[in-house]
């Protein structure tokens, strides 16, 4: 019986796959290394620029922030002042700007990419059939898998880092914006039609004010997953809290792993917060 | 003058759309169709055309196609097969700039559950229609306040749509539809989700309205009250198709079919029929001509006990009695001027039975109906019984 299984011989896929990644290596490698280098650029720019700012000062603007969006509670302010605190007394502040940076980057451009694909999808259905699966392909692969590929267009340090985020973290944004505006009631959109709208006015001044706090609600989840993919971009040289952790890893620290891990979550619980604060306040 | 012109428009949902026109040709009804070929018949075959300035109501129940059908009017749905003419200009076959123009320009819809932008002001609803044809700020702003002040929510301009009750939120979407000034109203059951005391309020507001602003309104319901009480004409529709097309008075009293009959059985008649709908032609004698002799010999063939005194243009005079009729005739008298009684009851011809029955119930004449003093009819009690029982015409005339 074995025998109709051993019919077809090893199909050559990893074989095929490797010869794709090096084709579009070097194919676009004209692409792919400005790219990287003026990323890089970019990216130390930003967190040069979060370094600068005094770390008592930059503690006190997140605590107002917090203290305004969660409706002038102090829970949030409270946490957001000692977790900063504790994490700049640890000596993590480099560590946390960096990894701010990364966060902060690939979450942007997921959102920059994300929304307009989410539109897409919402407006054609054959757009929705053939990217469904591809987000479920994107969600689903272990993320360490887009870390190869990462590495053979950009080389290794925070660049392949953010490719590797994006690609991991853009679902939801997505998602959720198809899902918010395929949400938008039908008699909203046929008022909006009945008076007269053009696609871009029905787009613009109906459906995506209405899904807003849908596509926030995505966006908060692509952040989420931006900040999970912190400590797996390290291993490809991305710095940051997630190096630190991988470090410690690697010597069995058990200490030093855990205070950079703490970093991390205060980060996750502040960012969490914040954008969910801000999805209901787009609710109103 | 014709304003909209609806010629042999079918919808159907879903594909097969050809081998459907088949059957729909073979007399298949809905119910065949969808059982044969899993597709849904949303509008079957319908022609009609719709007066300017008229309020056109299309009822029926749910699922008989009037929502698809008031949607083809401006193409939120297209139509499978006919074509819809608006003065004149093809509708089905207009390109997508010419159909935004005539959506902007010259029709406006208003939705059962209102459609209000939630994110938006009052104010910002209201403009809507303004903004996206790019008119200036200031300019939409002013019309768009007085389509509001109007409706009397002045008040409320900076408010949002969920801070209002229903019936204030529909008047919001009234103005909303009014605001760009269009000549055709689509009104999609546009009172149906208000509670029944704000209903009636809004329908006499439109019926008021109507009187000023004289706008083509296709008015859709599924309360034949509603529709008889602001409808100049009524399409009732039962299965994607029209089953009669009339005014309120032909929908209630020839119904077409046995379909119709069930739907009005239930109507308070008391409200919409009038003196006109239920009067008998009058016995009378004139003032000039006969003598109570006259009057009694007539009243003797018709087996009645009083008769109509009439003048020679058919002015109303009074009445006799058949008692006095003989008294005067034993103490030869002549003339009827002397035995006329003069308290006879009348009405307008425009009266509903409803103000009938405080006329008639404390009278033993029958009550007289009148058009500017000129005698038309009378009414007496049996008929308003019948009327109200739901007797149709022809039914009372053999009476």
């Amino acid at each position: 019986m074995n025998n109709i299984l051993n019919l077809v011989p090893k199909l050559p896929v990893a074989e095929q796959i490797e010869k794709l990644t090096a084709w579009i290596t070097q194919t676009f490698s004209f692409l792919f290394n400005p790219i990287q280098t003026y990323s890089e650029l970019f990216m130390d720019g930003i967190t040069t620029f979060l370094l600068f700012i005094p770390p008592i000062i930059f503690i006190l603007l997140i605590a107002l922030l917090a203290f305004f969006v969660s409706g002038k509670k102090f829970g949030l302010t409270t946490f957001s002042v000692v977790g900063l605190w504790f994490i700049y007394n640890q000596g993590h502040w480099e560590n946390l700007m960096n990894t701010i940076t990364l966060v902060l980057v690939a979450s942007l451009l997921s959102v920059i990419i994300g929304v307009p694909f989410g539109i897409l999808m919402a407006k054609s259905t054959i757009a929705n059939n053939i990217l469904k699966p591809v987000l479920d392909f994107m969600q689903t692969m272990p993320a360490f898998v887009y870390l190869i590929p990462a590495v053979a267009f950009f080389g290794i340090g925070v660049v392949p880092g953010v490719f590797a985020s994006l690609i991991f973290a853009i679902p939801p944004t997505v998602r959720f914006t198809n899902l918010g505006i395929r949400q938008v009631s039908t008699e909203l959109v046929e008022a909006a039609e009945a008076f007269g709208s053009t696609g871009f006015q029905r787009l613009f001044k109906v459906e995506l004010p209405l899904a807003t706090s849908t596509i926030m609600a995505g966006i908060n989840q692509t952040v989420m997953l931006a900040l999970s993919m912190v400590v797996i971009a390290s291993m490809i040289g991305a710095p940051g809290l997630g190096r630190e952790v991988l470090s410690s890893l690697q010597r069995a620290q058990i200490g030093t792993g855990f205070v950079s891990g703490i970093g991390l979550v205060v980060l996750a619980i502040i960012i969490d917060r914040i954008t969910q604060k801000l999805t209901n306040k787009t609710k109103k | 003058m014709t304003k909209i012109k609806v010629e042999n428009v079918t919808k159907i949902f879903g594909k097969k759309s050809e081998r459907v026109t088949e059957l729909l040709n073979q007399n298949k009804s809905k119910q065949e169709i969808l059982q044969e070929t899993g597709v849904t018949v949303g509008v079957n075959n319908v022609s009609f055309t719709i007066e300017e300035g008229e309020v056109f109501v299309i009822m029926g129940l749910s699922g008989s196609g009037k929502s698809t059908l008031v949607r083809m009017l401006n193409r939120l749905i297209d139509t499978t097969q006919g074509n819809i003419y608006l003065d004149g200009e093809n509708l089905s076959k207009m390109n997508k700039k010419d159909l935004r123009e005539v959506r902007r320009k010259k029709m406006s819809m208003v939705f059962q559950n209102f459609a209000l932008f939630p994110q938006r002001t009052i104010l910002e609803n209201t403009e809507y229609g303004l903004e996206i044809q790019g008119i200036d700020k200031k300019e939409r702003t002013k019309k768009a306040t007085q389509a509001l002040e109007n409706a009397g929510l002045g008040d409320y301009i900076h408010q949002h749509p969920n801070q209002l009750s229903g019936g204030m939120q529909q008047r919001v979407g009234l103005a909303r539809a009014l605001a760009n000034n269009p000549e055709i109203l689509l009104m999609d059951e546009a009172f149906s989700a208000l509670d029944p005391l704000i209903r009636k309020e809004m329908q006499d507001e439109l019926v008021e309205l109507q009187a000023t602003v004289k706008k083509t309104i296709i008015f859709i319901t599924h309360d034949l009250n509603e529709a008889l009480r602001i409808g100049d004409r009524i399409a009732l529709m039962k299965d994607g198709a029209i089953v009669q097309i009339g005014t309120p008075e032909e929908i209630l009293m020839k119904p077409a079919d046995d379909y119709v009959e069930r739907f009005v059985e239930d109507v308070d008649r008391s409200k919409v029929l009038t003196a006109e709908n239920i009067m008998k032609r009058p016995e009378t004698v004139n003032i000039n001509k006969h003598g109570p002799r006259v009057a009694l010999e007539q009243m003797k063939r018709e087996g009645i006990s009083s008769i109509i005194v009439v003048d020679d243009n058919r002015n109303l005079k009074g009445y006799v009695t058949a008692e006095d009729a003989s008294e005067a005739r034993k103490n030869s008298i002549t003339s009827l001027e002397t035995i006329l009684k003069l308290d006879i009851p009348t009405v307008d011809r425009t009266t509903t039975m409803n103000d009938i029955f405080s006329v008639i119930h404390d009278t033993v004449t029958p009550v007289a109906v009148v058009d500017n003093k000129k005698l038309i009819g009378i009414i007496v009690r049996g008929a308003v019984i019948a009327a109200l029982a739901g007797e149709s015409e022809e039914e009372l005339i053999n009476e």
